[in-house]
């Protein structure tokens, strides 16, 4: 009777709780979590002092110049990367399209040519923007000295494989049937591409595209605490000397860049819509 | 007395005036029904009821108090005495029946005893005891989203009587119900409402299921109550000015052969007529 | 789609103006692109692409990057349960649930807290918290409260409202009715949204170690500056490893949710 009763939840419940729990406390451990060193005395003073120095706001000519500069690095180095990231990402996105697999439609040459094809561009793409960018930053400054070249080819690189996969998944998703009956007319791969397929997913490719592009210029902001230039290495130094005034206005900038970026990204992607 | 309305009345924001000088009186264990073409106000005379609206004009006292004069937790303690039955069931699709429910229960519970029973339910026998007299006591640890349409209503209805409360009211409970069902679910809240001795206020939209099970009528007409009267004293004038603007008596049961106008028939057995 | 059989003249001005800002940008940044593509330098580039082959297996160096992992996990997983929590707070005001103040001040400090990057938030909280994973995990939790507090707060917006009117109108308190008649109606788009943001954090906690906030990252930069690529190729292969894990744990969790 009262075992026919008992909520059949309550033991998973208590196991998974149980489970979580033994779990939390190595975790907290692991990311050494402890609120009250936010309070420790040194740590607090330090803080305190780099607040402070927040007001006012550094606005001599010269920082604002540096700053000024700075910026529009960091917007450059953010629409070159995606420039980039496009270069890379259209050709590897239009082979992961099977639509445009001409084999598929009779006979001819074997499939697994263009299956083989599709599984490597996959695989590199997974590559490309698995490693985050600021570690391609950080790798490129190695090879190509401190300067945006670095954050540039980094963006491009990341967002690339990023950019690959989902225009290569929007182009699936599009109706496949006309460039299936261009393909069948004998028409080439790009005819069939650009007749077929683009007109009717070009404004989601567009989109998608100044979208990532927003993102980019939030990246190539934190670029420079790796050496990449812009304004994250205008931060970095600042955090170094703990000249909080120019922090502050470092900070400000940030939030007007990424607010900007934010509504520019907005306003085109609903004129496009 | 369970519940006295006096001239109350409520305009909208949008001047909509939706009751005027409303005049009720109910004492406690009777069995009210509520009916009057779409937009008469029966919904909102519902909320005043329910202590959920305050009327612009009038005075209200429901179970013994004034609600808008008492202090917020007297005004809750009083909602938690008062059980709503809503015309779609107001439970979250992923909710367990169990916990669905015990929420009957929310307004009178402790706060500690309300979080443990999110964690492991506090009384599940309570729970299947009220499911149980609806047919659904197997389905007690279900998901609500597994449940039908009408199932789902009766966890609802489960719910407000586990609440136990003094007044039981119900706006359009069966509007969205087949006239089966429709005849069941009411059948069982006025057999409920007796068997507990509470006093229930139903708005209905058709009106042969509101004369056969409920032994005092209140027609709404315009915000204002056009008639109050015993089941048995409706006719069917009093009803074809009732519903002057909807042109036909919203009914429940099957089309019957339309009945001549000078043989009014009494209105207990009044002839279901196809609604237009 | 299209009504015009010609190109408008809005898309012609708009594709030029695109190809002026991507020129322009490569003229800004001044970026040796020719010296790229001498001999000379894809030659060092492959020297240095080269130096990252075979990466460092040794056994105790592969137990440091190990704990490292540990520690880079446990800091993506501690900061996005912490920014659950503070946005889950931060969203019912965010919602408009305590009015419209409540709703624009809630809605200005998401805001401030997503336009920071995580990385400038690190910088910040190595200087609150000293270095070390802590300020990691509090540099992520703060930049993912501002995102998951907008996302929970959508879907509160959007969310039906009668179950919780219901339970008010029956007199349960605030807190109850949220918990019974809100919060399992956002429950499974909220797991939905803070697994989601875990993927993120997972490869953006692995990187905050280069400002010094522990984790795979500080590795990477040590060996990368102390000019050990076989080190470093290892650390890189693990955060793939990490970020390919985190995905399949995010996603069995969500479907088992969802079921």
């Amino acid at each position: 009777m009262s075992a026919a009763h008992r909520d059949p939840a309550a033991l998973p419940r208590l196991g998974w709780t149980l489970t979580a729990l033994v779990l939390l406390w190595p975790l907290l451990q692991l990311a050494d979590f402890r609120p009250a060193a936010l309070f420790e005395p040194g740590n607090l003073a330090a803080m305190g002092n780099f607040l402070a120095g927040f007001l006012p706001l550094e606005t001599s000519p010269d920082f604002l110049a540096l700053l000024g500069r700075a910026t529009v690095d960091t917007l450059a180095m953010a629409t070159a990367g995606i420039a980039v990231a496009v270069l890379l990402a259209v050709p590897l996105g239009i082979v992961l399209t099977r639509s445009l697999s001409v084999a598929a439609i009779g006979p001819g040459r074997a499939g697994w040519v263009g299956q083989l094809l599709r599984a490597a561009s996959r695989g590199l793409l997974a590559v490309l923007r698995g490693v985050p960018e600021l570690v391609w930053a950080l790798l490129f400054v190695r090879v190509f000295g401190l300067g945006p070249a670095a954050g540039v080819l980094a963006l491009g690189i990341t967002y690339g494989g990023m950019l690959g996969k989902v225009y290569g998944e929007i182009l699936e998703s599009t109706d496949a049937r006309p460039a299936r009956s261009l393909l069948e007319a004998g028409s080439g791969r790009l005819a069939a591409l650009a007749y077929g397929l683009v007109p009717n997913a070009a404004r989601e490719l567009l989109s998608y595209t100044v979208y990532r592009w927003e993102c980019a210029v939030r990246a190539s902001v934190v670029m420079g605490f790796v050496g990449a230039g812009g304004l994250g290495q205008l931060m970095d130094q600042s955090m170094k000397m703990l000249n909080g005034g120019e922090a502050a206005t470092i900070l400000a900038t940030f939030l007007v860049l990424v607010l900007a970026a934010d509504g520019v990204s907005e306003t085109l992607r609903r004129r496009m819509a | 007395m369970s519940f006295t309305l006096e001239g109350v009345g409520f305009t909208h924001a949008n001047g909509h005036r939706a009751l005027a000088g409303v005049d009720l009186r109910v004492a406690a264990g009777e069995r009210v029904a509520l009916i009057g073409a779409s937009g008469a106000g029966k919904t909102t005379l519902l909320r005043v009821l329910a202590a959920s609206l305050r009327p612009g004009s009038g005075r209200v006292e429901l179970l013994g108090s004034a609600p808008w004069d008492v202090s917020p937790r007297d005004l809750r303690r009083l909602r938690a005495r008062i059980g709503v039955v809503h015309q779609a069931p107001p439970i979250p699709p992923r909710q367990r029946v169990v916990t669905a429910v015990l929420a009957g229960r929310l307004g009178q519970w402790p706060l500690w005893k309300s979080l443990a029973s999110l964690v492991l339910p506090v009384d599940p026998e309570g729970a299947r005891r009220e499911l149980a007299r609806l047919d659904l006591a197997e389905r007690l640890y279900d998901r609500c989203d597994r449940l039908s349409g009408g199932q789902l209503q009766r966890v609802a209805l489960a719910r407000v009587l586990y609440q136990q409360p003094e007044l039981l009211l119900a706006d359009e409970p069966v509007s969205a119900m087949d006239p089966a069902l429709s005849e069941l679910t009411v059948a069982l809240l006025n057999d409920e409402a007796r068997r507990r001795g509470v006093t229930l206020v139903a708005s209905l939209h058709a009106v042969d299921l509101a004369l056969r099970h409920f032994p005092r009528v209140v027609g709404v007409k315009d915000g204002s109550i056009l008639f109050d009267l015993p089941a048995a004293e409706v006719n069917e004038a009093l009803l074809r000015e009732l519903y002057a603007a909807e042109g036909g008596l919203p009914l429940a049961g099957p089309p019957l052969p339309s009945s001549s106008p000078d043989a009014v028939p009494a209105a207990g057995s009044l002839p279901p007529l196809r609604c237009a | 789609m299209s009504r015009r059989a010609g190109v408008s003249g809005t898309a012609v001005l708009a594709v030029g103006l695109l190809l002026a800002a991507v020129a322009g940008s490569f003229a800004w940044l001044d970026m040796p692109l020719a010296a790229l593509f001498t001999a000379t330098a894809v030659e060092e580039a492959g020297g240095f692409v080269a130096r990252f082959f075979p990466p460092d297996l040794a056994p105790d160096f592969i137990a440091k990057v190990g704990w490292a992992a540990l520690e880079t996990l446990a800091i993506s997983l501690v900061s996005t349960l912490l920014a659950a929590l503070a946005g889950a707070l931060l969203a019912l005001p965010a919602a408009g649930r305590h009015g419209l103040a409540g709703r624009h001040a809630a809605r200005f400090a998401l805001n401030l807290l997503r336009s920071v990057p995580e990385l400038v938030w690190a910088t910040l909280m190595v200087l609150a918290a000293g270095l070390g994973p802590f300020a990691g995990t509090l540099a992520l939790a703060l930049h993912t409260t501002g995102v998951l507090g907008r996302l929970f707060a959508e879907a509160l917006e959007n969310s039906p409202p009668t179950p919780a009117e219901a339970l008010a109108g029956g007199g349960a308190p605030a807190l109850v009715t949220f918990l019974y008649g809100t919060l399992p109606l956002v429950a499974p788009q909220w797991l939905a949204y803070a697994l989601y943001r875990w993927e993120m954090n997972i490869r953006m906690a692995a990187i905050l170690g280069f400002v010094g906030a522990g984790g795979l990252g500080a590795l990477l930069y040590y060996s990368l500056s102390l000019f050990q690529e076989a080190q470093a190729s290892t650390v890189i292969i693990a955060m793939l490893a990490m970020a390919v894990a985190v995905d399949g744990a995010s996603a069995w969790l969500r479907r088992r949710a969802g079921a």
